[in-house]
């Protein structure tokens, strides 16, 4: 209390007059707010006649009465009768004493009342003021279907083609009438089909009493949906029905199982080369070392660990110091990967690798050593655990193409794996640098006599394989989890990639990993995953008996050396 | 003719070195049960079982020193021979079990009846006979190495593919035996084990025992590698390592050589397996993981490729630096064991041995080499290719 001023209570205890003043005041203040509410009731009451009387009618009589009552509800298609609906089916209609419907939740001493319609709050009152409408399963089911009727006719399209896709979920005759009426008004093309879809799964319901001819065509009609549902729904048909119609879910039935098995290759070829592109990736730059150099890099898998650690560290300082960049993360990611992985091959090629040229077995054990070093490094570095490396807002999600279901960040990793293919065939073919690499490869002493640096283009050569071994890691950061033992997982798989395709050829190394991907996928289904992978590994192993030299063998004094 | 090869096996140093690993092999046992644990040379039973360890991963380093010095064939898969030999002891360790169980199944082991099996898998029948499963310890390994070895060698899949695909072998059979419908424990193995030929398996007798077979397998594993090795047969192998296609034009049937030698080889790695597994309690995929079978490489460059001393010197001292490390200093370990594959690799290609050998060379009173390792003279003269 502030000192000097004497309180409303003091006040009015000392002075009479000043008491009538007051209780005048708040009398007034009262009766206008009333007035105003009053005005904003009726007008509020005249807009919503209509419904109005609809909904009080849900309070009167039994649940027979009950469901007439929602289905008068729903026959007006009001926008605001389908909420109503749904308050009714979660139990949160309650009726006043006085006859008129509210909504009511618990809270305070008993319930919140609120206008159903408007959402206007009217209020508390005690508990037991207000009593529930009560629903039975029965109900419930009205109201879904009544829903649906009304969505059908809800000004917005998606809300439409949601509303049919439940009917054709949960179908009921008795929702044909409304359908038909949606069907005639409907302009938009996809919620047509929808609705068109929802009539005909209707009208093969067993108690649709719609006739052979209708049935057939609603059995075309499903039969053009070649997914699982339709699949179950024309098997019941098939079962249920006779004569014409049993015929045509027959052929039906077969119809979408013929396109379900061509889907299911398709899914499995995209699953394959989606496989594959990964393989390619990692694979890639371990073609180059290997292949174009004769260079065993056992620490190639480490190479690529190092570039989804670079993706993770963007990331840490893009989320700490500049948040908006993220969707540009891993863009920023790549060339960084590329150099660091690229500087730390240079630097193995210096320091260790150009010492054993010439002995590939002892190259094979030294990076196998240096691959140990790389990886306990980053465990004491980042910590044993995974990291987190978040997926850029544009490579998440998926969408349908003819059925098959693709994920954006599996397109983009096939898409950015292509583009690494053809940059590198680019750069060895068309570059001065290429040029001088295959002279290197082909005859080293030649190239050396006509003034190529040889032990620059070794050093660089390794840099370049070890780099595109960095930006495999940035892509595989997204898919694959950023542990120390990443490399490890995929450096057996490279080896098999690069052996299959043919030690030396890049094109080799595409077709050896697409067809590895895509033979690993197509056997998982029947044998699992780890099987899968089992069999593919001894399929390389007899095939490698068979071709020892690779799909697509150097041919030659190269193949000699 | 075979009594032939072992008095030549036995000629020169070698003889010494057997009978060294033998008596090392009875003294430790020995003093370990007579003294009493304050004797100055009283060896503890902590070190016996240590030891004992490392005495048949001494083994498993021979038999890829085998392939590998006098064949030239780098095996990144030897550790699926080691493990497959560790399987067939451990299956009859699994079947002496019986009702002593958790589960207290007579034939069952633990981990079928834990996961449903209502009868023993074929495979597994004949693992209660102790004869059986040794025989067994040879023949699986032995069988693979066969198949690998016919397909591989007959294609003349040479050098760095044949290092591959061997890695990817013990790889594919990790994956397998990881797999539960396998119906060999899948992730955790085989273990638990009670007893072994009716002695309990943690008595200190019984540890005793089986050091001493650790020994006798190693100093017979020595004696049967020296006879080969020394052999013509051997002379041919080394021929094969230095320049296969000339041994070829001359009329030797290089695969015959390499296939026999190779599964020699795995057949000891086997043995080596089968004694590890009761030594250490448990068998489980892991010993199939490339990584293991890789190191088993790195204690013969170690050592000394070329030798047969070199890969019992280089597995016993990476094995001693392991045990040092992983308790002193854990997170070193793998710096320590990847600058050691750098460091042997580029500055030691001959290992320890070859090192020994050009110290004494340069400064030792007889510059003349032992007559004992003529291998090490054959490595110096093998041209650059």
């Amino acid at each position: 209390m502030i000192p000097g001023r004497p309180s409303l209570t003091e006040s009015v205890l000392q002075s009479p007059s000043r008491l009538r003043v007051t209780a005048m005041r708040i009398l007034l203040t009262i009766t206008a707010v009333l007035v105003l509410a009053l005005a904003a009731v009726v007008g509020r009451a005249e807009a919503q006649h209509e419904l109005r009387g609809h909904v009080d009618a849900l309070a009167i009589g039994g649940f027979a009465e009950l469901e007439d009552a929602i289905a008068e509800l729903a026959a007006t298609g009001h926008p605001d009768a389908a909420p109503v609906l749904g308050m009714l089916r979660d139990g949160d209609l309650y009726v006043q004493p006085d006859g008129t419907v509210v909504r009511a939740e618990r809270g305070g001493a008993g319930f919140l009342v609120s206008d159903p319609l408007t959402g206007e709050d009217l209020g508390e009152v005690g508990r037991g003021g207000v009593d529930r409408i009560r629903v039975n399963n029965n109900i419930r089911r009205a109201v879904r279907g009544a829903l649906a009727g009304v969505t059908l006719m809800n000004p917005d399209p998606q809300i439409r083609y949601d509303a049919a896709r439940t009917l054709s979920g949960a179908p009921s005759a008795d929702m044909l009438e409304p359908l038909d009426a949606a069907l005639a008004k409907e302009a938009v093309g996809w919620v047509r089909e929808e609705m068109a879809h929802a009539r005909a799964v209707i009208v093969l319901e067993p108690g649709s009493g719609a006739d052979e001819s209708t049935r057939i065509a609603a059995v075309e009609r499903v039969a053009e949906r070649a997914n699982r549902d339709a699949l179950v729904l024309l098997n019941a048909v098939a079962a249920r029905d006779e004569g014409a119609v049993q015929a045509a879910a027959q052929d039906g039935i077969a119809a979408i199982e013929r396109r379900l098995v061509i889907r299911d290759n398709a899914q499995h070829i995209w699953y394959g080369i989606s496989l594959g592109s990964v393989l390619l990736l990692a694979a890639i730059g371990l073609a180059i070392t290997f292949g174009v150099m004769g260079v065993i890099n056992m620490a190639h898998g480490e190479m690529v660990m190092i570039g989804a650690y670079t993706t993770f560290v963007v990331q840490e300082l893009i989320r700490n110091h500049a948040p908006g960049l993220f969707d540009a993360s891993v863009l920023i990611a790549i060339p960084l990967a590329f150099l660091v992985a690229g500087a730390i091959g240079v630097a193995i090629e210096r320091g260790i690798i150009r010492f054993l040229y010439g002995r590939p077995l002892e190259t094979l054990l030294a990076t196998w050593g240096l691959a140990l070093i790389l990886q306990q490094s980053v465990r004491s570095i980042f910590g044993p655990t995974n990291r987190q490396v978040g997926n850029p807002s544009w490579m998440s999600g998926a969408f349908d193409l003819w059925g098959l279901s693709i994920t954006w960040g599996r397109l983009y990793i096939v898409i950015f794996a292509l583009i690494v293919f053809a940059g590198l065939i680019l750069l060895l073919r068309y570059s001065s640098f290429g040029l001088k690499v295959r002279a290197v490869t082909q005859n080293r002493r030649m190239a050396a006599s006509m003034g190529i640096r040889t032990p620059w283009v070794d050093a660089m050569t390794f840099g370049l394989g070890s780099g595109i071994a960095g930006i495999a890691g940035v892509a595989l950061s997204q898919i694959d989890n950023v542990s120390p033992n990443l490399g490890q997982g995929y450096i057996i798989d490279s080896f098999m990639v690069v052996v299959f395709g043919g030690v030396g050829n890049l094109w080799g190394t595409l077709v050896g990993a697409m067809t590895l991907g895509i033979v690993n996928k197509f056997l998982e289904p029947y044998a699992g995953a780890v099987l899968a992978k089992i069999l593919v590994l001894v399929v390389v192993i007899l095939f490698i008996q068979r071709r020892p030299r690779g799909l697509f063998a150097l041919r030659g004094r190269a193949a000699e050396a | 003719m075979i009594a032939a090869a072992i008095r030549r096996g036995f000629e020169g140093h070698g003889w010494l070195i057997v009978a060294i690993i033998l008596a090392f092999g009875a003294a430790v046992p020995i003093l370990n049960l007579l003294l009493s644990p304050g004797h100055p040379l009283y060896p503890s039973s902590y070190m016996m079982v240590v030891f004992g360890r490392y005495l048949t991963l001494m083994l498993l380093a021979l038999s890829v020193g085998l392939v590998w010095g006098y064949c030239g064939i780098l095996s990144l898969g030897h550790g699926a021979f080691f493990a497959l030999g560790g399987y067939a002891m451990g299956m009859y360790l699994m079947r002496q079990i019986g009702t002593r169980g958790v589960y207290g199944h007579p034939v069952l082991p633990d981990f079928m009846v834990f996961s449903n099996w209502d009868a023993l898998p074929w495979y597994w029948h004949g693992f209660d006979q102790f004869w059986f499963a040794m025989i067994m310890v040879l023949v699986a390994p032995g069988v693979l190495a066969f198949v690998f070895g016919w397909l591989t060698f007959r294609s003349r899949v040479t050098g760095v593919y044949l290092s591959i695909i061997s890695q990817a072998m013990t790889f594919a059979l990790m994956l397998a035996f990881f797999r539960n419908e396998m119906g060999f424990g899948g992730n955790n193995g085989l273990t638990d084990f009670k007893d072994i030929l009716g002695f309990d398996i943690q008595a200190r007798e019984t540890r005793a025992g089986l050091f001493f077979a650790s020994a006798a397998a190693l100093a017979l594993g020595f004696a049967i590698c020296r006879s080969i090795v020394t052999s013509k047969l051997g002379k041919v192998l080394v021929a094969v390592r230095d320049a296969e296609s000339r041994t070829r034009f001359l009329g030797y049937r290089v695969e015959h050589y390499k296939l026999f030698v190779w599964v020699v080889s795995a057949m000891l790695a086997g043995l080596a397996g089968a004694l590890y597994v009761p030594q250490v309690g448990i068998i489980n995929p892991s010993e199939f993981s490339p990584a293991n079978s890789i190191e088993i490489v790195v204690w013969v460059a170690v050592g000394g490729r070329g030798t047969l001393i070199g890969p019992l010197l280089g597995a016993g001292l990476v094995n001693y630096a392991k045990t040092w490390f992983t308790t002193a200093y854990p997170e070193m370990w793998l710096f320590a064991l990847g600058a050691l594959f750098v460091l042997v690799t580029v500055l030691l290609p001959k290992g320890i041995v070859g090192l020994a050998v050009s110290l004494r060379n340069r400064w030792g009173s007889r510059p003349k080499r032992p007559a004992a390792e003529p291998d090490a003279a054959a490595i110096q003269a093998r041209p650059a290719e």
